[in-house]
């Protein structure tokens, strides 16, 4: 297992190891499992390498340095970033150059944190198996036969596969719980606006969320620490100062009300994950929790309000890839509306079509009070339904995904089908609370197991601190 | 547009929405699409049956409400040369379209 940043961190002090070793090592080890993995869509080696050697001159001239100088990271292809393209995994950004970098991104080289690669993901993150790639699907890090969930498939494999001791990665409805839970790594979702969104590729802007995944508790809170707070770059950013929220981290949980979402745990679950979060709700209780059974009945219609909104959103997010300000131009077009046309119809994947397609349906007039406004008027019942739990509950528990890891292409031929892989993470999403995925054993052949936290709006700090607990219980 | 309770959305509507969101489809596409589409309405008007009279919709959740800052330009360091150098098409620094009128 690669080392923890803090143990990366103390290497680099002791000089035991340098920037330019580090990034190098990583960059080996990404090329020795992109073939059969397809963790990458490309590299950011030279200027890599150009941060590395700076680092390390910094270091050797007793500067000071920032809180992850030296440490390699990996960045889904959705996040804009200098030293290489950023494609969102879709044919119609293939050649895209970002002319400015992500906040998030900002934040973490301001600390010295060294981005080597983007990610694949599945195009515009529309997914959840990395599947819909224009560049083809990564694979998961157990079984190479089977999917490493999605969209941010290709960071959660880069964690798993320990190429770089951290990845970040998006999540508007799952997209960084769900292929946490497949693939074995810890991910977290933040509260709504914990992170700023700024040059991150929009999809749905009410629910997207910018996290990370790593194998500790620590780890995640110091790289969440170091990208979370206002930007004024992104005004959904909240105010509070962002240390505030990751401070909680340190401090003893004390004993905490935690509700097990009974609506999560049903016979549709497969058994050995059920039995996961059984088996956690015990650990919790003997760490000195209490834990019993709740119901937040609306969960169950989270997924029909999830795909009515997101498309809702996407239509409307994905309208600026015109074929006229970047991204692909189909040449022949011989009018401006056979530009718009062509572009995107070439340009975008099925699943980005269908996304765009469904949203501009339910925005329609006519149908825009009995899909759009019904789907947001019961996202405001779901809320409360979740504020309700809150009012008693500190903490949330169920699964993160259905099933362990599915095969490649299992579920390719049946959009709805794919959807239901998500149908324990959307509600979350639409009501801005965080969450982390927690890997929690793995099933009879092997594969990891994901339990979800779920804490209130800005707890994040707490359920890191509970994530803290179980890793060391387990 | 349909109002059979068997299909939501027809062919033609698939068209019609295409049309709005300027995607060339095919009509091959289309009836691929519209069975797609089809199932993907025909799970999300479960929601039909929830009673949500009186109920007021949530479009954002972060709680925040008229954020604004002072009116002064901010130089983010982004260069009209980088920005235009992703554009298809330019010319003379702008970004050249086919003609229009």
């Amino acid at each position: 297992m690669t080392k923890t940043i803090s143990e990366i961190l103390t290497d680099l002090e002791a000089g035991r190891t340098t920037a330019v070793q580090l990034v190098e090592a990583a960059l080996e080890r990404l090329d020795a499992v992109q073939e059969e993995y397809h963790v990458a869509l490309s590299t950011a080696r030279d200027r890599a390498l150009q941060r590395a050697r700076s680092i390390d001159e910094d270091r050797a001239a007793g500067k000071q340095l920032g809180r992850l100088a030296g440490v390699p990271f990996i960045a889904k292809d959705n996040f804009l970033t200098f030293g290489t393209t950023t494609t969102a995994a879709a044919k119609i950004l293939e050649n895209f150059t970002a002319p400015y970098q992500a906040t998030a991104v900002e934040r973490l080289e301001a600390e010295g944190a060294i981005m080597i690669a983007k990610a694949n993901l599945d195009a515009f993150a529309h997914g959840s198996s990395t599947e819909n790639s224009y560049f083809g699907p990564t694979k998961n890090a157990v079984d190479s036969t089977r999917v490493p969930g999605g969209s941010s498939g290709g960071s959660a494999t880069a964690v798993a596969l320990d190429i770089v001791p951290f990845a970040l990665g998006s999540d508007t409805g799952g997209s960084i719980r769900q292929p946490a839970s497949l693939s074995g790594v810890i991910g977290i979702k933040p509260t709504y606006g914990l992170v700023s969104r700024y040059g991150v590729i929009a999809m749905a802007s009410s629910t997207d969320t910018i996290g990370a995944f790593a194998h500790t508790a620590d780890d995640i809170a110091l790289v969440m620490d170091v990208m979370a707070g206002k930007d004024d770059r992104d005004s959904t950013t909240l105010p509070e100062p962002s240390h505030a929220l990751m401070t909680s981290m340190g401090k003893p949980a004390g004993s905490l009300k935690i509700g097990i979402v009974k609506e999560y745990i049903t016979d549709a679950v497969q058994p050995e994950v059920r039995e996961a979060v059984l088996r956690r709700a015990e650990q919790l209780r003997a760490l000195g929790h209490t834990v019993e059974e709740i119901s937040i009945p609306s969960v169950d219609l989270a997924l029909a309000i999830y795909y009515i909104v997101v498309p809702a959103e996407i239509s409307s997010n994905l309208s600026r890839y015109d074929g006229i300000k970047y991204g692909l131009s189909v040449e022949q077009a011989k009018s401006l509306d056979e530009v718009y046309g062509l572009s995107r119809d070439q340009g975008f994947m099925a699943e980005n079509k269908r996304r765009i397609l469904i949203g501009a349906y339910v925005l329609s007039s006519g149908y825009y009070d009995a899909y759009y406004r019904k789907a947001q008027t019961a996202r405001t019942i779901l809320i409360g339904e979740f504020n309700k739990a809150f009012a008693d509950y500190d903490i949330l528990l169920g699964p993160v995904s259905p099933t362990t890891a599915f095969k490649l292409g299992e579920n390719t031929d049946d959009p709805l089908k794919m959807y239901l892989a998500d149908i324990m993470t959307v509600a979350v999403s639409l009501a801005g609370l965080p969450a982390i995925s927690v890997p929690s054993g793995v099933d009879g052949q092997g594969l990891p197991i994901g339990v979800q936290l779920i804490g209130k709006q800005k707890s994040d700090g707490q359920l890191l601190a509970v994530t803290k607990q179980l890793e060391e219980a387990a | 547009m349909t109002d059979s309770d068997s299909t939501t959305i027809s062919i033609k509507d698939v068209h019609y929405i295409a049309g709005l969101s300027k995607i060339a489809v095919t009509d091959e596409e289309a009836a691929k699409l519209q069975a797609e589409l089809d199932a993907i309405l025909g799970y999300v008007r479960q929601l039909d049956s929830l009673d949500t009279a009186g109920i007021e919709p949530t479009y954002q959740v972060s709680g925040l409400s008229n954020v604004d800052r002072d009116d002064v330009i901010i130089d983010y360091g982004v260069s009209q040369e980088a920005l235009l150098q992703n554009a298809p098409r330019t010319q003379d620094d702008q970004i050249k379209v086919p003609k229009v009128l």
